[in-house]
């Protein structure tokens, strides 16, 4: 250990920790706390009701759709603005951060107003039959929108940084373009396309203000978790809304930590591969 | 340019694919990105500026905009303190359980914002630990403004101290130790060393932090209790008129909104491009 020759190693510690406990730890002991006094029973008669289920299932399965769409799409922007010049590159650039800087209520009525039957989207898609406001896939598309970055911005730096002798080692053996793609680049990408999808899943699982006002909040069909929590907040049932929301919490970390080993495998496997 | 040695066929012409690629990124773009954002300044004005004008004038506007920069205000220092000293702790300091302290640090990121509103209401909500004793001295917390700020301090803790720490980790402590050799005293060091070369990094996580600190929805929302004109912040207000179909009353706010979000992404792309190095390796999305 070096020797501390620097000061303030007691006081930003100390105020660090202290803050910390006060303001994030605190309250969720609070949470845990309440959500314990609902009881096993009351847990499983909670969890196994057919509405928590459905919203439970939108949520979390909304959730990874969308953080696998934002790969796909996240993969195709983020090699286009890294790899290729044309003009106007820098502004797109700066408008893939929106979604960070949009406050979600603003988003979720400016998606509800482009994509309801008389929006300009909406007006497009109604004839070919496909309803988006008010309806699950809505609620997909404001998790893809609020995701969006996320993947994105893991990738960049890495592919700006990738080794392109590699690519032509490949090119010059006789790979093609696209098996060049496949088979050289992605497996690099693999470990930071997983971390891309781990962000924009844990902020999708449990997005709320842009969602809520496209989804339409159907119970049974298009109604999220945390919307739920909020109505059984509003019915004073302090011990419910602590116990989905502690349910929440340990799925997004259960979630997490799969992504967090897959992600472990695909490192030491591009490893051992490159 | 290397010899146009190539022996096998190119099928597709490389610019076509090139070509093809952008245009799908950007046809994207536009109708993802682009779309709503524009949606947001059409509809507000879709009546002409003098409504526009109007709706932004009026009393509860007037007194959103307030709350909302008085939140920020409080929440945004604060977090700025905290990250001020979590990184100084983390990074120039070895002690144990650092990792967890990192991990702490992280985690309103992954919690709901429903449930980092939640959270206070159980502390010091009516039936909350300290509901009962708050109200026999008569201090309002839940419904009120306190509520609201802690709220938003919950959701907005990670962000300076995210940007702050990979950058004081790569910078090191050799300019700082120097000083303290040379006799400055831990303030001198702080103001004098530390502070000039951690500036534009604290610029940056303060503006996202704030943008985040005026934006935010689902956990303020909890705690508001949606007091027209005494704990509605400009977000919540955007809602209530939005659910009385006041739509353009809603847009007019959510486009200040939205300008905000404008500023931050121009400020934030210029602090990018003109003092990328000492940026340096931010934390990707950062949120």
């Amino acid at each position: 250990m070096r020797k501390r020759v620097l000061p303030g190693f007691g006081l930003s510690l100390g105020y660090a920790v202290a803050y910390l406990g006060l303001v994030v730890l605190l309250p969720l002991a609070a949470l845990a706390w309440k959500a314990s006094g609902i009881g096993l029973e009351g847990l499983v008669r909670l969890l196994s009701a057919p509405r928590t289920l459905a919203a439970l299932r939108l949520s979390v399965g909304g959730a990874v759709v969308a953080a696998l769409v934002n790969v796909v799409i996240g993969l195709l922007v983020g090699w286009v603005l890294v790899r290729y010049r044309f003009p106007g590159r820098r502004l797109f650039d700066a408008l893939v951060d929106l979604p960070f800087a949009l406050p979600t209520a603003v988003a979720g009525i400016a998606l509800t107003t482009l994509y309801a039957p008389n929006g300009w989207l909406g007006r497009w898609l109604e004839p070919l039959g496909i309803k988006v406001a008010y309806t699950p896939l809505g609620v997909f598309v404001a998790m893809v929108f609020v995701g969006f970055p996320f993947v994105v911005r893991t990738l960049q730096p890495v592919l700006s940084s990738l080794e392109r002798d590699v690519e032509e080692a490949a090119e010059s053996l006789g790979a093609q373009r696209w098996q060049t793609f496949f088979r050289v680049i992605l497996p690099m990408l693999a470990p930071t396309l997983l971390t891309g999808f781990a962000l924009a899943l844990a902020r999708a699982v449990g997005e709320y203000g842009s969602v809520i006002f496209i989804a339409g909040n159907i119970p049974m069909r298009s109604e999220i978790a945390p919307l739920l929590i909020v109505q059984k907040l509003e019915q004073f049932d302090y011990a419910g809304a602590a116990a989905l929301g502690v349910a929440m919490l340990l799925l997004s970390f259960g979630l997490l930590v799969l992504v967090s080993l897959l992600q472990r495998w695909s490192q030491r496997w591009a490893e051992r591969s490159a | 340019m290397s010899a146009p040695l190539r022996s096998r066929p190119v099928a597709w012409p490389r610019r076509v694919v090139h070509a093809v690629l952008i245009l799908l990124a950007l046809v994207f773009l536009t109708l993802f990105l682009l779309l709503p954002l524009a949606t947001v300044f059409v509809e507000a004005l879709r009546q002409g500026l003098g409504p526009y004008l109007e709706a932004i004038k009026e009393p509860e506007a007037l007194s959103a905009i307030r709350l909302t920069l008085l939140v920020a205000v409080i929440a945004v220092p604060m977090n700025l303190v905290f990250g001020i000293a979590a990184a100084w702790a983390m990074t120039r300091f070895e002690f144990r359980g650092k990792a967890l302290l990192g991990a702490f640090i992280d985690l309103p990121f992954s919690v709901s914002p429903v449930v980092s509103g939640l959270v206070y209401v159980l502390l010091f909500g009516a039936r909350g630990w300290f509901g009962p004793w708050l109200d026999s001295h008569g201090i309002k917390i839940i419904f009120a403004v306190p509520g609201l700020v802690l709220a938003t301090m919950f959701v907005t803790l990670p962000f300076v101290a995210r940007e702050l720490i990979p950058l004081m980790q790569a910078q090191g402590s050799e300019e700082e130790e120097a000083a303290r050799v040379l006799g400055a005293s831990g303030w001198q060091l702080f103001f004098r060393v530390t502070l000039p070369n951690i500036r534009w990094a604290l610029l940056y996580g303060v503006l996202l932090c704030n943008a985040r600190a005026m934006g935010e929805f689902g956990a303020v929302s909890v705690v508001s209790g949606h007091i027209r004109g005494l704990t509605t912040t400009m977000p919540l207000e955007v809602e209530m008129r939005y659910n009385e179909y006041e739509y353009v009353g809603a847009f007019a706010v959510a486009s200040l909104l939205a300008l905000l979000a404008l500023v931050t992404l121009a400020v934030k792309t210029l602090l990018e491009w003109r003092y990328g190095d000492e940026i340096a390796a931010h934390a990707p999305g950062g949120h």
